[in-house]
């Protein structure tokens, strides 16, 4: 059995992780312990302290009462409109980028590499770069202002990573099954969607929680692209502390922020395992 | 009927030339085993015969019919590889129903067909495990099963067996060639390993450097290796090839090896008029290990040929004793009996087989006689 007993020389190394750890969760308990503060207790006290009662009642006002851009149905609506972006796109980039990646990976053609290398480029352009190609392809579109058009986007964009991860995934299968299966007469279909998309589960779980991360707490696109009703919460988030400027209401903004943060917080712990397993996942014999 | 033709067929990467004008006709029925050292071009040619990869130049024809612009799906092959290929993710039954899935053969036909092959090769027991519950030469079995199941005009076997260890690859080799016997199949089969290309053939394709060397019977590319490349590829230990003079006494051919040294050797030649005109010139004298054995072996009625020659190494094998030596000063191989023990560092006496004796060109490297 390991030794557990306490070691005193180690006593500096916990001093310095336990150092790291509050400067990281600061933030995080700050925001924690205001949405459960009431608003005068705020104004009253400072911005850091302990609540004198817990008052659940700012996350009810922030999830369904609070008024955000002239509607008062608190970020809910919000919070359905970036579910309806994150998971279409998610589901999408994450398909197309197993296609592609396998496509490059198991396939030879002319040019595979040029193909792989100009969608991977994608990772490396910032994106305050893109905004103005995406503002004239989403006019021409007819998609400004909607959450298809967002969907669009976050589809597009995430091909560059979900395709840099299935290919670097990929290219450990042997080639052999490949070729077996043509002689087998399958084809480029029906060789992914039976052999190599059963294959696929690490490597999608990876690129599901990436995706979903990245899409739900994009920020720059949902309040560049869209308006009231239509932004996403994360849009919506920046709207509602500009709508209570001249009373600022820091325990309701504080709850609105923790429930925003929910679902990608929850996908992490769900999938977390998986993402850190898939991540160093090679072989796949 | 000609299984598969292959007619002046060429391939090349950029600046590469693997495959080099290559022609074979391979009868049907017939085990036709391609080996050679890696890199030699063997795997390349089997894939341009499977339709996975494409020739720069030449025909292909397969049961009489061109080949070369058809899919792998459409050339009535099935193909064993090195490393099984099974799809991980399937059963054992459905690895072997994937091909009739996708030629769309109608559900009973599959399962009859199914039934057939797992008898044939005992894995009736194994249909419904996933291939990681597999040992390696339960995997190697169902991928023999996956390529039976088809019944094409032609089996492609890359390197089956070199995934196997030595146990299992001596009782897969035998496997196969009881069921090549069994079922008759035209069978083209792909290694390195010389010693599965004797047992196995029923002829044998020598190639190097993208050429074939010899494509002749087991017993013929043993006996008449049509060049030093196949003489010393062919046989564990290879046979031993020694500089040597031919040279004509009293209306005979004597091949002298070591000329000029105290201790050269001079052997007559019976039946070798075909090397007649190297008289007086070089020669490579080939013989094999088997036919250099201790002194008091008989190859035959005639007085036994004998020679003393000094013993540098002793390697008992238990079925034999291989022993290195040297004739007229030249390092060679030979295999005697396993109770005699020469004393290295001293003579001992051999008896040579002089009948089976290889001479070779050493300009062209071919075979004279």
């Amino acid at each position: 059995m390991r030794d557990r007993s306490f070691a005193p020389s180690r006593i500096w190394i916990y001093l310095v992780v336990a150092l790291i750890a509050a400067a990281w969760l600061a933030p995080l308990a700050v925001v924690v312990l205001n949405s459960l503060r009431t608003n005068e207790e705020i104004a009253q006290g400072s911005m850091i302290g302990w609540p004198q009662h817990l008052a659940w009642s700012n996350y009810a006002a922030a999830w369904s009462g609070f008024c955000v851009a002239e509607t008062c149905a608190g970020i809910r609506p919000y919070m359905l409109n970036s579910a309806l972006v994150t998971i279409p796109a998610t589901i999408f980039s994450t398909l197309l980028g197993a296609i592609a990646g396998y496509a490059v990976s198991l396939w030879r053609f002319r040019g595979d590499n040029w193909i792989y290398g100009i969608v991977t480029l994608g990772l490396f352009l910032p994106q305050q770069m893109r905004l103005l190609p995406w503002t004239i392809v989403l006019r021409d579109l007819g998609l400004i202002n909607t959450l298809a058009g967002l969907v669009l986007i976050h589809t597009i964009q995430g091909l560059s990573f979900t395709t840099l991860f299935c290919r670097n995934y990929y290219v450990a299968i042997p080639h052999e099954l490949i070729r077996a299966a043509r002689i087998d007469g399958a084809g480029f279909f029906r060789i992914f969607w039976r052999i190599i998309l059963p294959l696929s589960g690490p490597i999608l779980i990876v690129t599901v929680i990436w995706q979903f991360t990245h899409i739900w707490n994009e920020f720059l696109y949902g309040v560049t692209f869209t308006t009231g009703q239509q932004q996403p919460v994360t849009a919506a988030l920046i709207a509602l502390s500009a709508a209570v400027a001249d009373i600022p209401q820091h325990g309701v903004q504080s709850a609105a922020v923790i429930i925003a943060a929910l679902p990608t917080l929850l996908i992490y712990l769900l999938g977390g395992k998986y993402f850190v397993r898939g991540l160093t996942a090679g072989a796949v014999k | 009927m000609a299984a598969l033709s292959i007619r002046a067929l060429s391939k090349r990467y950029a600046n590469l030339e693997v495959l080099k004008d290559i022609a074979l006709d391979i009868e049907s029925g017939e085990f036709t085993v391609l080996v050679g050292p890696s890199g030699c071009g063997k795997s390349t040619l089997l894939n341009i015969v499977a339709g996975l990869d494409r020739p720069s130049a030449g025909t292909i024809e397969i049961g009489g019919r061109v080949v070369n612009d058809v899919p792998p799906k459409d050339r009535d092959i099935a193909m064993v590889f090195q490393s099984y290929a099974l799809y991980p993710s399937m059963t054992v039954r459905q690895n072997i129903t994937f091909g009739m899935e996708c030629r769309h053969v109608p559900r009973a036909e599959q399962d009859a067909a199914v039934a057939n092959v797992a008898k044939l090769l005992q894995i009736e027991t194994l249909l419904g495990r996933k291939p990681s519950q597999l040992s390696g030469g339960q995997r190697q079995r169902v991928a023999m099963g996956r390529a039976l199941v088809r019944d094409p005009l032609l089996f492609l076997f890359d390197e089956p067996l070199s995934n196997l260890d030595a146990k299992l690859r001596v009782e897969m080799r035998m496997e196969i060639k009881r069921l090549h016997q069994r079922i008759g199949a035209t069978i083209v089969y792909v290694t390195h390993d010389q010693i599965e290309a004797m047992t196995m053939a029923t002829r044998i394709a020598v190639m190097h450097q993208g050429c074939v060397q010899q494509f002749a019977d087991p017993d013929t590319v043993y006996r008449y290796p049509a060049n030093l490349f196949v003489a010393r590829f062919m046989g564990s230990p290879p046979m031993n090839t020694l500089p040597a003079r031919l040279e004509s006494e009293n209306d005979g051919l004597v091949v002298v090896i070591g000329a000029g040294r105290p201790d050269e050797i001079r052997l007559r030649l019976r039946g070798y008029d075909g090397a007649a005109s190297f008289v007086g010139r070089d020669v490579v004298f080939g013989i094999r290990p088997e036919c250099i054995a201790e002194g008091s072996r008989a190859f035959s009625n005639d007085a036994p040929v004998l020679v003393d020659a000094p013993v540098d190494m002793v390697e008992p094998t238990g079925a034999e004793t291989m022993v290195s030596l040297r004739l007229g000063g030249e390092p060679a191989m030979a295999r005697i009996s396993p109770d005699i023990r020469p004393v290295p560092g001293a003579s001992a006496s051999f008896a040579l087989d002089t009948r089976r004796i290889c001479l070779f060109d050493p300009k062209t490297e071919r075979l004279i006689v």
